[in-house]
């Protein structure tokens, strides 16, 4: 039976391991706490005021960031939104689409789930990895999504980055360089600590973006499992009791 | 199988608590389902507050504006229709408006937070029609005591320029006042009561 | 005068029974399918998931139409509908994640049930029918999942039907591209396919699914459970016809039934509270991507219940015979389920269960398995990597389709090999 038992559980373990084939991280995501709403709200400030001048979140309503957070509509009103924003609406952005394909050669994508399609380790990673690139047509380059069209917009928190190489003999007897590393070479406002600060709030925001329902989901999924374990005890005495004639 | 033992009376307790229990937990499940049938987060939405310029209507003119995709009619009242409404009182079913049809503070006998507007649900209280707005003083078929109002063409239902409901009609109630609260002497916003704010 | 009531209190229900029954026969339906249906009384845990299929099944219905109430079946509406149950329904996030993790439940259930039935020889005489039936069932149920996939309309959603919907293309005598529009009803994968898909998915397969169940069932208490013994029970029987070793279903298994439901709940609901995306293998990063047609994403996979027969389909890389490698790929995934139909006739062992079986069915058995889980684990790899050891994931794809391939083909020899007409068989079921 038990042997049975353990069968079972092991056709769950592929479910434990990512079924996703990632790139490569630099770095290793710090612990994000989506359930932060102190880390949530500085995130959103960050967001509001640096992500959604172009990109638009519009499945993400003002309202619900105000009530998840605890906060009134007004102080929302007053530290989250631009004039033009209705309360009950999503994040949406004022930059015409035509503009937009104009300028980055691309629509910048709706980032309502986009933590859920690239996961926290790899927005992490990108907000990270971006860097002073001459040979790209914009300047800037990025480890984790190379070639990408938009520019670092934190680059004044930040400051200016270059690349650390390791170079390598590949199969073929080729030279090959990887990048294994960042390194400061102008500094920004903040420092790599504070930096490390936002970018993880930033990233708290996005993941809390990307389901608001998580919340709500941990907090009632206690008091389900809670009652199914009593449902089983009860259960369980009835089975044995009644299976006492079997055995 | 053999009955040495049976415990009839546990058996029968337990059966009664799972049966219990598990009713208890198809309770429960059944909350999710039939609560996501009430109004989402973007109907909700739909139905925040709305504000109305109430500035150009004409006096005895009808303004029409939408509210939870409710029908609202502002209606600016003449001098002659609020002195009409203090006649009429004998013939109206629920003349102080004692139903709760209307928030606290439009319970006067013009249902109304002044006097000049009223602003109320444009919905008949009969079956959810909705009433014309009939100003005409004696038309020929209302009759000649008819000192304007609203008429219900389903089924006939008459209500006056405050939104009372005549004796002897189908409609049980006066029409509904929403909650609304002026943010001038031009602007109302429907959906929010003052003390609301 | 109590005594008169409660007299009448019991008087009322059994008269108005008595009425329903003479119109109904409501009390002998009762009888024959629960209180004197009799099974053996040696059911083990692997018995359990016959009933949690049903639960699955109930989980799924239920579910589905409250996602209808709330989900657009257009192109252009889909993804948005999907994030606004997720967000602005009331419970509209549990009503889906029960959904989607319901699916893969099914097939996690589904599965072990078919499992068992190999291994105690379910399919067996008197049983090919009832066995048939449920590899019907099987079917259906990946037409339904896939169907359903195309629904939220993200990346994963659209590159995976624009991938299966192609292999119709491979269909030879030029049919293969007139077929392939046929069933979207496009040139490619569009608002016309959503649409359509999104009625079959609701409507169609879902009564297809109920009318299957419910002969798989009624076949099921025509001929009798099997047992983990193999053995008959009705081979021994007491003087009234009831078997020895049998137990009326009612009250001892719905019993028995409830906890294993309460069991499978905790683990259901573990992951729709604490895991729903199960680490990409339940809902895939890919697929909270809109569905854009311009842009395939760099790596598609089925989910993973399908994954095992995708990894066949990609197995043949090479023409053969004049065929070329796509057809083979397509006609061997076909095969690769079709043979499941013929297993009561491969299996030329007398004897049902695993347990009193030569060591030539073990082994292969164990392979088997082995193979489908290996193949499932390389058809979410991308397969010219390697993720396992020595090879690429196209070589070990070959090699465990030859295994898979070879527990149906080689049956008939095996099984004779094995000379289990000589072993021995226990007169009464064990423990």
């Amino acid at each position: 039976m038990t042997r049975k038992i353990i069968l079972t559980v092991l056709l769950f373990v592929p479910g434990l391991l990512s079924a996703a084939g990632g790139t490569s991280l630099l770095y290793t995501t710090p612990h994000i706490n989506e359930t932060d709403r102190a880390a949530i709200q500085r995130g959103a400030r960050i967001f509001v005021n640096y992500c959604l001048t172009c990109h638009s979140a519009e499945y993400m309503r003002y309202k619900r960031v105000a009530d998840d957070l605890g906060i009134s509509e007004d102080i929302m009103k007053k530290n989250l939104m631009f004039a033009s924003d209705k309360i009950h609406e999503g994040m949406v952005v004022a930059i015409e689409a035509d503009d937009a394909r104009r300028w980055f050669g691309v629509l910048p994508p709706d980032l309502s789930v986009i933590a859920r399609a690239r996961t926290r380790e790899w927005l992490y990673n990108y907000f990270m990895t971006f860097y002073r690139d001459d040979k790209s047509p914009v300047g800037v380059n990025n480890a984790t999504f190379p070639g990408v069209a938009m520019p670092n917009v934190l680059w004044e928190l930040q400051g200016w980055q270059e690349p650390v190489y390791e170079v390598h003999t590949n199969a073929e007897g080729e030279e090959e360089r990887t990048i294994v590393g960042m390194k400061l070479i102008e500094p920004g406002k903040q420092t790599a600590k504070e930096f490390k600060q936002t970018i993880r709030d930033l990233v708290t925001f996005m993941v809390y973006m990307a389901e608001p329902a998580e919340l709500e989901r941990h907090r009632l999924g206690f008091w389900v499992l809670a009652f199914l374990f009593v449902l089983l005890m009860i259960s369980y005495a009835l089975k044995r009791e009644y299976w006492r004639d079997v055995h | 199988m053999s009955d040495d033992g049976l415990d009839l009376r546990r058996r029968r307790f337990l059966t009664a608590t799972t049966v219990a229990v598990g009713g208890l937990g198809a309770t429960f499940a059944a909350v999710p389902f039939v609560g996501s049938l009430l109004p989402s987060q973007k109907a909700k939405a739909l139905g925040a507050p709305v504000q109305i310029d109430i500035g150009k209507i004409e006096p005895g003119a009808l303004h029409r504006d939408e509210w939870r995709g409710k029908l609202v009619m502002v209606v600016r009242r003449t001098r002659q229709n609020l002195e009409d409404l203090v006649a009429l009182e004998d013939e109206l079913l629920d003349p102080a408006s004692e139903r709760e049809q209307q928030p606290e503070y439009a319970r006067n006998s013009y249902r109304s937070i002044r006097d000049e507007y009223l602003v109320m649900i444009g919905l008949c209280t009969h079956l959810g029609c909705a009433p014309t707005y009939r100003p005409e003083v004696a038309p020929d078929d209302l009759g000649p005591e008819w000192k304007g109002g609203f008429y219900c063409p389903c089924h006939g239902s008459r209500f006056d320029l405050a939104g009372r409901v005549y004796k002897s009609v189908p409609a049980p109630a006066n029409m509904e006042v929403p909650p609304y609260r002026y943010l001038s002497d031009t602007l109302i916003e429907v959906g929010v009561g003052p003390e609301d704010a | 005068m109590i005594h008169a009531i409660l007299n009448k209190m019991v008087a009322v229900p059994v008269s108005l029974l008595a009425w329903v029954d003479r119109r109904f026969p409501i009390t002998k339906m009762w009888n024959e399918h629960l209180a004197h249906y009799y099974v053996p009384k040696n059911f083990n845990f692997w018995y359990f998931f016959g009933s949690l299929a049903l639960v699955v099944l109930a989980i799924q219905i239920i579910t589905g139409i409250f996602l209808t109430m709330n989900y657009k079946p257009s192109a252009a509406e889909a993804f948005a509908s999907v994030e606004f149950i997720m967000r602005d329904v009331n419970y509209g996030w549990l009503i889906r994640y029960m959904h989607s993790t319901g699916a893969s439940a099914f097939f996690i259930v589904v599965y072990l049930h078919m499992f068992r039935g190999l291994m105690y020889g379910s399919y067996k005489q008197p049983r090919e029918l009832l066995w048939i039936l449920g590899m019907l069932i099987y079917m259906t149920l990946m037409a339904e999942a896939f169907l359903g996939y195309l629904l939220p309309w993200g990346q994963m959603s659209f590159w995976g039907a624009q991938v299966i919907v192609s292999l119709f293309e491979a269909m030879p005598f030029g049919i293969g591209l007139p077929l392939a529009e046929w069933i979207r009803g496009d040139f490619t994968i569009s608002d016309a396919t959503l649409n359509r898909f999104f009625a079959y998915h609701v409507i169609a397969v879902p009564l297809a699914l109920l009318a299957l169940v419910a002969a798989h069932i009624i076949a099921l208490h025509e001929v009798g459970p099997n047992n983990p013994d193999g053995i008959d029970i009705n081979d021994n029987q007491d003087d009234d016809g009831v078997p020895l070793d049998g137990i009326p279903f009612h009250p001892y298994y719905t019993v028995k039934d409830i906890v294993g439901v309460v069991v499978f709940l905790i683990f259901f609901f573990s992951v729709v509270f604490y895991a729903p995306e199960m680490g990409g293998w339940f809902l895939e990063h890919n697929n909270f991507l809109p569905a854009d047609p311009l842009k395939t994403p760099e790596h598609i996979a089925p989910l993973w219940y399908f994954t095992p027969f995708y990894s066949i389909l990609r197995a043949f890389t090479y023409p053969f015979l004049g065929i070329d490698a796509k057809l083979w790929g397509v006609l061997a995934m076909g095969f690769s389920q079709l043979l499941f139909f013929f297993l009561p006739w491969l299996d030329r062992s007398p004897v049902r269960s695993i347990r009193y079986r030569g060591p030539y069915f073990r082994y292969a058995l164990y392979s088997f398995v082995l193979a489908f889980l290996v193949l499932g684990y390389l058809g979410v790899k991308s397969p010219s990597e390697t993720d396992l050891f020595l090879f690429n994931n196209t070589v070990w794809a070959q090699i465990f389709t030859v295994v898979y391939f070879a527990f149906f083909l080689l049956m008939p020899w095996y099984t004779k090999m094995d000379n289990d007409e000589d072993r021995p068989l226990p007169a009464r079921v064990t423990g």
